[in-house]
């Protein structure tokens, strides 16, 4: 490695962070658009065509807000805490691949660099909510924590079982780019729909959009581990929930949408990153549109959910991939037959998991008349 | 050149950070300190090019055990300056602290350590490692995960029954 070396790296660092950043300022726009349709009203519209640059704005006005702390804070930590929750997402970017070619760095092990990268954050969180020294923040903090923590199984079964089943066809199961190749024509939603629905509950719930925005709940906890940050800082919080919710849309779109490929992807390369990002947007409007009609869910059905449904159901999942893969391993069986066997089983534990979800519900709903009919 | 003064700049920090654990009387500090530190010997196993070690690391220290120390420094409400300045036991503590580091410098002074030339396979190195773990060190493996298991239930027994006052 040379001094040219570290430039080449320290440049294309830079550009890639702006990038995110300014990607950020579109999703957040684009956010505000499709949530306002979706309510029948027109959103910002005055900045800009379309209101497009309301949140370049925005960012501007909050850049320039004083910087106000609390006499009590906890200075040290509770300067240190905004950066200790941004950095972890944007050293995810580091291995994420815009297409065969366009990615900083290929680890061998990428996907195990995202799982032990994801955990850092919430260090973060906590440290915010115990540096404010308030108790709505420290309340946030804590349910950001059991939450971050409960969800990350769910997600990291399900990554693993796209690397369980990446390995029959490449061999490079744990790289990213090895992932994509692996996948083909066929993306593993087809074969894995039950992974990808348990990655997006457990993206939503690590991101904690709505239904899932407990740590945050404006109307309980007044917004959690930053209800005492101000100006830019919690515009950096922010920023990091939106850059988190494009991260797992990215990772999303790697894992189970077969990346860069589409239609003549293999003659026009210039094709790869422009299907990655349509495919992106679309994961990202599917959480807008998710988070237009739902409510926030209580504390204790977000955690009977994770361990009671989504934990035991990842496991499943991870458990049929691996039978599979042994016994093609064993009986060496054509690549097909795999995927349709996942697929079928698949789809029949994921139909399973949504009638136990629904019986339990009526099970519910009719203790609760019985109680209040006595 | 720059591998070196990288390599000096890490140490550096991991070494201080380290000394900050020990030094400062916060208990928060210390567990940022802690935090800087195991990061920093993550980024130490990264530049010998050991990988999946650095990444075990992050995800097990840097993300696991110091969570799991903020929660318990935060939930039992720790005073944030304690006023320990002196104990009795300090002889007794600095014998134990040396004694001990200078059994791991003998350890890893007499262990014939395996280098690896870079750019060869890593995943080669990964696989073996993992089967390894999953066929000769299985048992001690798991082993070792049923005694967090006891540790955990055992925290949960004491303290329900300190709650009910039993």
């Amino acid at each position: 490695m040379s001094l040219l070396d570290l430039i080449t790296i320290a440049i294309v660092v830079f550009v890639l962070f702006n990038g995110i950043l300014t990607a950020v300022l579109g999703v957040i726009w684009a956010e505000r658009k499709t949530l306002a349709r979706l309510q029948q009203r027109v959103g910002p519209s005055r900045t800009g065509p379309s209101g497009i640059l309301q949140t370049a704005a925005d960012a501007i006005k909050l850049m320039l807000k004083e910087d106000v702390r609390p006499g009590s804070v906890n200075i040290v930590i509770f300067y240190l805490a905004p950066l200790l929750i941004f950095t972890p997402i944007f050293m995810l970017w580091m291995v994420l691949p815009f297409g065969p070619d366009w990615v900083l760095s290929d680890l061998d092990i990428g996907l195990f660099y995202i799982i032990a990268i994801l955990g850092l954050s919430v260090v973060g969180h906590v440290l915010a909510g115990w540096a404010s020294n308030n108790k709505y923040a420290l309340l946030g903090s804590a349910r950001n924590a059991a939450q971050l923590i409960s969800y990350e199984l769910p997600l990291v079964f399900a990554v693993l079982a796209v690397g369980l089943l990446a390995q029959t066809a490449t061999d490079r199961p744990f790289s990213l780019a090895g992932i994509v190749e692996a996948q083909g024509s066929v993306p593993y939603l087809i074969i894995m729909p039950l992974g990808f629905i348990l990655f997006l509950v457990g993206a939503l719930a690590e991101t904690a959009r709505i239904p899932f925005d407990i740590p945050h709940a404006e109307e309980e906890i007044v917004g959690g581990a930053f209800v005492e940050y101000s100006g830019i800082r919690w515009g950096v919080f922010f920023l990091t929930e939106y850059a988190g919710l494009a991260t797992m849309a990215f990772l999303a779109t790697i894992l189970f949408l077969g990346g860069w490929t589409g239609p003549f992807s293999e003659q026009v390369p210039i094709l790869q990153p422009f299907y990655l990002l349509v495919k992106m947007a679309g994961i990202i409007l599917v959480v807008f549109w998710i988070r237009a009609p739902l409510p926030r869910l209580r504390i204790d059905q977000l955690m009977a959910f994770a361990w009671k449904i989504a934990i035991p159901a990842s496991l499943l999942n991870l458990l049929v991939v691996a039978t599979v893969v042994w016994v093609q391993h064993q009986n060496g069986w054509e690549l097909w037959v795999t995927s349709v066997t996942i697929s079928v089983v698949s789809i029949v534990l994921a139909a399973a998991t949504g009638i136990f979800i629904q019986r339990r519900r009526e099970q519910r709903l009719r203790q609760y008349r019985q109680r209040w009919a006595q | 050149m720059i591998e070196t003064a990288i390599l000096g700049a890490i140490g550096i920090i991991t070494v201080a950070a380290a000394v900050g654990v020990v030094a400062t009387r916060s208990v928060v500090y210390a567990a940022v300190f802690l935090l800087i530190s195991l990061v920093g010997v993550a980024a130490l196993f990264l530049m010998m090019l050991a990988e999946f070690i650095a990444l075990a690391q992050v995800l097990i220290y840097g993300g696991a055990i110091t969570i799991v120390l903020l929660f318990a420094i935060m939930l039992t409400r720790a005073p944030e300056q304690t006023n320990v300045k002196d104990n009795a036991q300090r002889p007794l503590a600095a014998m134990a602290c040396v004694g001990l580091f200078a059994l791991l410098v003998a350890a890893a002074l007499a262990t014939p350590w395996r280098t690896r030339e870079p750019g060869t396979d890593p995943m080669a190195e990964f696989t073996a490692l993992s089967e390894l773990l999953f066929s000769d060190f299985l048992i001690p493996f798991e082993i070792a995960s049923l005694v967090l298991l006891v540790a955990l239930v055992g925290a949960v027994v004491l303290t329900r029954s300190g709650r009910e006052g039993a």
